[in-house]
């Protein structure tokens, strides 16, 4: 019979090179998150020790060889915690209000639009934009100024993330509920973010990542201290910039210790993502596939 | 007749095309009406009518008027969520909602607000559960996930939910297509049983589910009503041709 395979066919030969590049494509991903876990590992344990994570710094964070980053870590914890609150507070209501109202609509599209174009825009415009904004309400550098900031930062991630994880949402579970005289208000509310939970986890996990990690919007916003903040109105050092501070001294001493708070850094957001994965699996439990 | 449902000079467009073409029937209280007629002849859009489930069609136009009890449900002044607690609906597929099998059940009593407390609505859940024959399965189980039940349970769970918001009408469209004969049986059953508390209209292709069911019949075909009347009239003595060829299986 001739059912033994064409090795050397056309389609064949295709299928061989798109799995190649996919190969390809997956190790220089992979490739390039070992060599910076690598970097940041290798550089940053020598310089790891218990004081890093229960001192403040000190000699100034620039210059200083001794005590730690617990100022940058509490910092960057009231940050991106705060800052994603906030923008769970806006990007739920938006979302949910696109799923309900507008869905494909005209002005669906355009407030799609929008949040995509604020997506792109660098964090480092929100930190001016912020900036500005901060002088003429008459705000310091402050943890608040920075929450907000960040809330604006992550806000356009984590309301296209939940729309799309939204738009999902099988029709006949929606139906099922206005079929026993639901508003579209209670659907939202009790059906579709029960049962797309999981995704919205995600997309809460999504901004949150990119809020905890980012430098520039914090610069001129929150500010930077030695001392563990203590007030919103207060400013508040961040890891990030802690991280862009220490790679920036003179001293080989304290760039170790950069790629130490870079280190913390990274375990924080995996600590995040873990825990949130695990809750997400107990979400699941109800959803309807 | 004591009609419960009216419906006078219906028409129904989906852009241009017509789905329904002047229809005027009336339904019978406290009995089964069957809608039948060939795939595409307009009797899921009729019966989507009756719920108002036909505004959630993306350019579905309608004009005309449905009277539930006399009252016109396409009214400017009629809330379309108290229309749909009157109007229940048992859908093709049982979609159960994302949560457990009692708050399923409990769902549409929390948001309408029908009890006043805790040991009001369990004993609810285990009334309707009950009718809905559902209750010695799962009472045992009712914090499970109400998709973790086998799809003849889950469209007994949704009459089950249904019934609870305590409507007058109970719509079902083609409620037994995607069940197996048992289960198919069972639902069957339990609409049989309920005619004498609700009035009943169902969507169904099956000429013998039809028989089996039917106090009262609409034949519909290409979006218009051609014959309508007790069941008995129509099965035997049907009075147009297009009826009788259907009833004789020549399509």
């Amino acid at each position: 019979m001739g059912m033994k395979k064409k090795r050397w066919e056309r389609r064949h030969l295709v299928e061989l090179f798109m799995k190649a590049i996919m190969l390809v494509s997956l190790f220089l991903v992979a490739g390039a998150l070992g060599l910076i876990l690598w970097t940041i590992i290798s550089r940053g344990l020598p310089a790891l020790n218990l004081d890093m994570v229960t001192q403040t710094p000190k000699g100034g964070f620039y210059m200083g060889r001794e005590g730690g980053v617990l100022n940058a870590i509490i910092g960057s914890i009231y940050l991106a915690i705060g800052g994603t609150m906030l923008a769970i507070a806006f990007s739920l209501p938006i979302t949910l209000y696109l799923k309900a109202y507008l869905g494909d609509s005209k002005w669906g599209d355009y407030i799609r639009l929008s949040l995509d174009v604020l997506w792109g825009i660098p964090s480092i415009v929100y930190g001016a934009f912020g900036f500005t904004l901060m002088i003429a309400v008459g705000l310091r550098a402050s943890l608040l100024a920075g929450i907000i900031v960040l809330a604006l930062v992550e806000l356009p991630i984590m309301a296209r993330a939940m729309d799309e994880v939204i738009r999902r949402m099988p029709v006949d579970l929606e139906h099922a509920a206005l079929a026993l005289g639901s508003t579209k208000f209670e659907v939202a509310v009790r059906v579709v973010v029960r049962q797309m939970l999981p995704g919205i986890v995600t997309s809460v996990l999504l901004a949150f990542g990119r809020g905890i990690g980012d430098a520039a919007s914090v610069l001129f916003t929150a500010g930077y201290t030695d001392r563990i903040v203590t007030s919103l109105m207060r400013p508040t050092a961040s890891l990030p910039l802690a991280v862009f501070f220490q790679l920036g001294s003179p001293y080989p001493e304290v760039q170790q210790r950069g790629y130490a708070s870079a280190l913390i850094l990274t375990i924080i957001v995996l600590a995040v993502s873990l825990s949130s994965r695990w809750i997400s699996a107990r979400l699941n439990k109800y959803t309807v596939k | 007749m004591d009609p419960h449902v009216q419906v006078k000079n219906l028409n129904v467009y989906y852009g241009k095309q017509q789905a329904l073409k002047d229809v005027n029937i009336e339904i019978p209280k406290k009995q089964i009406t069957v809608i039948m007629g060939p795939s595409g002849c307009g009797k899921t859009t009729l019966l989507k009518t009756f719920n108002r489930f036909l505004e959630l069609t993306d350019g579905a136009q309608l004009t005309g008027e449905v009277l539930v009890d006399g009252e016109n449900i396409y009214d400017r002044d009629v809330d379309v969520t108290e229309v749909r607690k009157v109007v229940g609906l048992l859908a093709q597929r049982p979609s159960p909602l994302p949560m457990s099998i009692y708050d399923n059940v409990v769902y549409g009593m929390h948001i309408h607000k029908m009890k006043r407390d805790r040991r009001e609505y369990k004993a609810a859940v285990k009334h309707y559960l009950e009718i809905a024959g559902l209750w010695e399965e799962v009472q045992k189980r009712m914090h499970d996930p109400a998709t973790s039940l086998s799809i003849g349970q889950q469209q007994r769970l949704c009459l089950a939910r249904g019934l609870a918001v305590e409507p007058e009408i109970i719509l079902g469209d083609e409620p037994t297509s995607a069940l197996d004969p048992i289960s198919s049986q069972n639902i069957e059953a339990r609409l049989i049983e309920l005619k004498q508390q609700y009035t009943t209209v169902i969507v169904t292709h099956t000429l013998r589910q039809a028989k089996r069911l039917a106090d009262y019949v609409i034949y519909m075909y290409m979006g218009e009503v051609v014959e309508a009347g007790p069941a008995s009239e129509v099965f035997n003595n049907p009075q147009h041709k297009r009826t009788r060829a259907y009833l004789e299986g020549l399509f």
